[in-house]
């Protein structure tokens, strides 16, 4: 198959760029380094080509919200201008996606989900709608950059303006810049202040170039990317996240309403009466190498489950990953043995974030 | 991709750096690109025994772990400590600072089956097709 290019290829192979395919595109893993690009969002600030992930519109009557049915978080109930982690499930109560949403009107709101799973998304979101709902899959002309360190706030309100410093974390809003209105939202993948900003296609050229005029501003690649989400904590959809697994073994119990109907929420009612089987866990390694996807973990000479993703932290200075253990296989500060063919690896299990101190907040 | 002139090369990317019947050896420069960063180096303990094209350490970097071969067969006598905290020096200076060991060459005959830095160009280009 084919890979899809975003709008930026020209900009990225001129920054020399190490392009390689995730999800079907055509992106870029790193500029140099991946470590150093970790380590300059934490101290400064990234910017991050995000094209490729997936934005649907939607509108309808609040009163009568299909829309509610269909995801696990009220989105009826979510303020104008707020934004709400979710997800996207199945009969069974395992997870097709997890996605944000953002209520932009009172009655219109913004979806946006992994590239992987676009296409099925917007098939299963527009077919369980009410007739009566709008649905458009905006992917293709909506580009998304995600720019993030503490020192986003600067770059972010030298283009959108002052007001972008009044936006509080997990909101949204409409700003004028580049000759349109654009939503920005301080949401991000990072763990740091961050914003991500969704603009018409045509323009992210420009934005990028306007990003990255900054002294401080760099790019950064999606392997930058996974070091940043892991050391928080975050799920990536396809390692922790699978149609395998539900938000309840994932730890997720928090973004499911089950004050409300919502398709999954009776196979996960009944997961939660006879109790999970395996959950989500965090491994700390003894030294710098990393836990690897799909890795075996022991405890006690037993095995007890596997890894799902793992990175070298530049922040922690040790490998770091997460994993599914079997239920009450072990706990946290548990000495476990990571093991792969070649290796053994001691590590710990510690509780998530990795990192606790960072600059999201502020 | 820089090669330097005076070092043998294997085809699986290690390099040595021969004076008298002593060996420095490490990865080279095109090696430390495929890797991308390296975040931790086995350390490799003086007196062990290595054979030519055996497994030597092993390395880790942001996308995979992989073994080094040994250039040539020997006793090490010297591992390069600054790996254990600085991996990033292969990166960084694949053919000086970033060496790996010194080896005691216990077989000199054994240098013909290396490439030297014109053959290893060679073989480099070969690669990229």
């Amino acid at each position: 198959m084919e890979l899809k290019n975003t709008p930026l290829l020209s900009e990225h192979q001129k920054l020399n760029a190490l392009m390689a395919d995730f999800a079907g595109w055509y992106l870029p893993i790193h500029y140099g380094s991946i470590v150093e690009e970790a380590k300059h969002t934490r101290q400064k600030v990234s910017v991050f080509d995000i094209f490729h992930m997936g934005e649907f519109l939607v509108k309808e009557n609040p009163v009568k919200s299909s829309l509610d049915k269909i995801i696990t978080v009220p989105v009826t109930k979510i303020k104008i201008g707020k934004c709400k982690y979710g997800f996207l499930l199945n009969e069974k109560g395992t997870i097709i996606d997890d996605l944000i949403v953002f209520r932009l009107k009172e009655d219109e709101w913004m979806i946006v989900v992994n590239a992987s799973n676009e296409v099925r998304d917007a098939d299963i979101i527009s077919s369980k709608l009410s007739k009566g709902s709008f649905f458009e899959n905006i992917s293709a002309k909506t580009a998304k950059l995600d720019v993030q360190g503490p020192l986003s706030r600067e770059i972010v309100s030298k283009i959108a303006g002052e007001k972008i410093k009044e936006l509080k974390y997990y909101s949204c809003g409409f700003f004028d810049f580049f000759g349109g209105n654009y939503i920005i939202s301080r949401t991000g993948y990072t763990g740091e202040l961050g914003y991500e900003i969704y603009i018409d296609v045509n323009k992210v050229v420009d934005l990028w170039k306007e990003i990255l005029k900054s002294d401080f501003c760099k790019p950064a690649g999606l392997g930058a990317r996974d070091i940043l989400r892991l050391e928080m904590g975050y799920p990536l959809y396809g390692d922790e996240l699978t149609e395998d697994i539900t938000p309840l073994e994932a730890g997720f119990e928090r973004v499911l309403d089950f004050e409300k109907d919502f398709t999954g929420k009776k196979s996960l009612l009944e997961q939660k009466n006879k109790g999970l089987k395996r959950n989500l866990i965090g491994i700390e390694s003894i030294d710098r190498r990393q836990p690897r996807h799909l890795n075996k973990i022991f405890f006690n000479e037993k095995e007890i489950g596997f890894v799902t993703s793992g990175v070298f932290s530049p922040h922690i200075n040790k490998g770091i990953g997460m994993g599914y253990i079997n239920i009450n296989g072990a706990k946290e500060e548990d000495e476990i043995k990571i093991v792969s063919e070649k290796t053994q690896i001691p590590a710990k299990i510690v509780k998530l974030p990795f990192l606790k101190e960072t600059s999201i907040h502020r | 991709m820089n090669v330097k002139n005076g070092y043998y090369y294997t085809k699986e990317h290690e390099w040595a750096y021969i004076s008298g019947n002593r060996a420095k050896v490490g990865i080279t420069d095109y090696a430390q690109h495929k890797l991308g960063d390296i975040t931790y180096v086995d350390v490799v303990q003086t007196g062990k025994v290595v054979k030519q094209f055996e497994v030597l350490t092993g390395v880790e970097s942001v996308k995979a772990a992989s073994d080094v071969y040994s250039p040539l067969s020997g006793k090490v006598i010297a591992f390069n400590s600054k790996l254990t905290d600085s991996p990033e020096l292969i990166n960084k200076s694949p053919y000086d600072e970033g060496y790996i060991a010194e080896i005691e060459i216990s077989d000199n005959s054994e240098i013909k089956n290396l490439m030297d830095a014109e053959n290893y160009k060679k073989y480099l280009k070969g690669l990229e097709k």
